[in-house]
């Protein structure tokens, strides 16, 4: 059978169970986007690269299997960076394809040329240049094969447009590319966490993403119930423990509560399982749970001792190794350390006022929580908004919440929330926005309106970049700059220029309502909410401090 | 300087990395921009071609500080990179060059 580049690339998308992908087409992607117009594969048209990007990685987060997008060359390429580097930092798998101007004109400065391969590299898992149509024969599964094996991440391949044109004659397909197989695990090293564990006295467990990646959040919870574990999360890993289990922490860190990070300073052992000692989780490293061996299992080898020297160190996929731990770990109820915990958490828990405003920060995020069940899923923007929601809703599955942790990416809600409606047809998908993140990918909105997504952006507007007005108002002496919009956007009004149904709290006489019917209703609905800009995300530890050095809350 | 000593007046001591990698044109850049992302200095840095054509092998002549084992779990990691494996500062690969680089 005879194939061009481009479609063997689509028939071994198609292979590989991509069902749909998002991009935008351009010069040096027309062959591929001829080959499209032949498949079965839906196509989604973004209208920002960027938000390609972020709707493949809804879909990407929403399910756990790579997804796909695609741009052309030059400036579709670089609207991509953005999102790609997100998908790295919080390794989310996708397969991302660039067209490229020919092979001959590559380092000619030739119309819409960019380096891509060299800009993708320290934003991928790898990345590759195609020179040969032959070459694709193993680099499409090698792909989808890296994008998913060990810690996922993304993969991005560049596709000359006469590689995409060539002509190939094959008598069969290469096998689609499918994960590698778990590494051998160190049993006598988990012997040696169990033994630490059961001598213990005042342990906690922290969570990270790598526990919703290796789809562990049950032996997790099982683990922590065997042995009387306090469990905290990073934003992450929210979802994995249900915020309601009694053993539950909530989130540590920056905005975690007081309890929390208190109860992580008395710790004498920390059992870290697929997380990453990341900064705003730890606060200074050196002060981090200054009296607390460590445990420490991840898939990535080289996480192990990188912020902190572990005195147990197991890499392997998180679900086995706890599998295997469970049996050695005695069932064990620890009185005196879960009394400890209830007292900490009775002096110091998280205070959220005004819970019962719907028109309050964390009131409006409870009101939509009361409106749905644990089957929403759940994105965020980027800034307070992102922190009010990760401290008071409800999350109770993993991959229940969706929000850009590493890159912190503002923009990445919306288009986000579109992916996962798209991948999960079946579930109500809200996205918590700010006026600031929400105007960063704003143009997807027309988007959601096409594929009819079943997203609802619940639009939290303090007319400012509230997250910075913040930390201007404590550490720069209130001297506010380039924080405020002075001029309010009218978002009810561009929603509508978008074919999108919004409706407005302020002017409601029952907020309560109104928002159990735009939840309720099929089809994609902007809720928009004013905030006092006064509000504040508390507790918060100053960038560079140790997370006991709380302020407020 | 004296690849034998360590990096003049810095009081560091080198250590000498050699990889295993394969052999394509992009394989460079990931190696190095690995080093360079971290400001992780790379004094000396050597590549051929190795005698089946499908591999190279890469020298580096690095600073053998606390991150190296970081640097080398991370250069691990590179889908291109085979193998590594950690020289001392008594290695003859770089010192044999040293006449070819002037005072
Ligand atoms: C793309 C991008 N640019 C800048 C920032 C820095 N930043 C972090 S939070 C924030 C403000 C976000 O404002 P908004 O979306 O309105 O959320 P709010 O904090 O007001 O709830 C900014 C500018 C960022 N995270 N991402
Ligand atoms: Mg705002």
């Amino acid at each position: 059978m005879q194939y061009s580049g481009a479609q063997l690339i689509v028939r071994l998308l198609e292979q590989q169970g991509i069902t749909t992908v998002a991009g935008i087409p351009g010069g040096a992607a027309l062959p591929l986007y001829d080959a499209l117009s032949q498949s079965t594969i839906h196509h989604v048209l973004a209208r920002h690269e960027q938000g390609a990007g972020f709707i493949a990685q809804g879909m990407a987060r929403a399910t756990g299997r790579a997804a796909v997008c695609i741009a052309s060359s030059g400036p579709g390429a670089t609207n991509l960076v953005t999102a790609i580097a997100d998908a790295k930092l919080d390794s989310i798998p996708l397969v991302c394809i660039t067209g490229q101007v020919p092979l001959s004109m590559i380092g000619t400065d030739a119309f819409q040329e960019v380096d891509t391969y060299g800009l993708s590299i320290p934003i991928t898992k790898h990345n590759w240049l195609v020179r040969d149509v032959r070459e694709l024969l193993t680099v499409i599964p090698e792909a989808f094969r890296i994008a998913e094996s060990g810690r996922p991440g993304p993969v991005w391949i560049d596709v000359p447009k006469d590689v995409q044109n060539a002509v190939i004659d094959l008598a069969e397909l290469p096998a689609p590319g499918k994960a590698d197989s778990l590494p051998e695990l160190d049993h006598a090293a988990i012997a040696r966490a169990a033994e630490m564990i059961n001598r213990a006295e005042r342990p906690v467990l922290y969570l990270g993403g790598g526990v919703v990646a290796s789809d562990a959040a049950a032996q997790a919870i099982m683990f922590a119930e065997q042995a009387s574990l306090p469990t905290t999360m990073t934003l992450m890993g929210l979802g994995t423990l249900p915020t309601d289990h009694p053993l539950s922490l909530g989130m540590l860190g920056m905005h975690g509560a007081r309890f929390t990070n208190y109860i992580l300073n008395e710790a004498d052992l920390l059992i870290v399982v697929g997380a990453r000692f990341d900064d705003r989780a730890i606060g200074k490293a050196e002060k981090f749970c200054p009296d607390a061996g460590i445990i420490h299992i991840d898939i990535d080898e080289s996480e192990l001792d990188k912020i902190k020297k572990a005195h147990v160190g197991i890499c392997g996929d998180v679900k086995q190794v706890l599998e295997l731990l469970l049996p050695q770990v005695q069932v064990k109820l620890r009185e005196t350390w879960l009394a400890r915990m209830a007292e900490l958490k009775e002096a110091h828990p998280l205070q959220m006022p005004d819970l019962d405003d719907p028109r309050s920060h964390y009131g409006l995020v409870r009101a939509v929580a009361d409106q749905l069940d644990d089957e929403a899923t759940i994105t965020t923007d980027v800034g307070q908004h992102q922190m009010w929601v990760a401290q008071a809703y409800p999350l109770r599955r993993p991959r229940q919440w969706l929000t850009s942790g590493g890159l912190g990416t503002m923009g990445f809600g919306m288009p986000a929330a579109i992916g996962a409606a798209l991948a999960e047809r079946e579930r109500t998908v809200v996205c918590f926005s700010g006026d600031g993140s929400i105007m960063m990918n704003i143009q997807e909105l027309a988007t959601a309106a096409e594929e009819g997504a079943n997203i609802k952006i619940v639009l939290m507007d303090n007319q400012a970049l509230g997250m910075v007005y913040q930390q201007q108002g404590m550490f720069y002496n209130e001297r506010f700059h380039a924080v405020s919009y002075r001029r309010p956007t009218d978002f009810v009004a561009l929603a509508k220029a978008c074919g999108i149904r919004a409706v407005d709290l302020d002017t409601t006489d029952d907020p309560r309502a109104l928002l159990a019917d735009a939840l309720q209703t099929p089809g994609p609905c902007l809720i928009h909410c004013s905030i006092d800009v006064q509000q504040r995300v508390y507790p918060m530890v100053p960038p560079g401090a140790a997370n006991t050095e709380m302020i407020g809350g | 300087m004296n690849a034998r000593e360590g990096f003049a007046g810095t009081g560091f001591q080198k250590a000498v990395l050699e990889l295993t990698v394969n052999n394509h044109p992009g394989v460079m850049s990931h190696v190095a921009g690995l080093f360079a992302r971290r400001a992780f200095n790379v004094e000396g840095i050597l590549c051929m071609p190795m005698e089946d054509g499908q591999h190279s092998r890469i020298w580096l002549m690095v600073r053998e500080d606390t991150r190296l084992a970081q640097m080398v779990k991370q250069v691990e990691k590179l889908e291109d990179v085979l193998e590594v494996s950690r020289h001392g500062a008594d290695h003859k690969v770089f010192e044999r060059l040293e006449s070819f680089f002037g005072q």
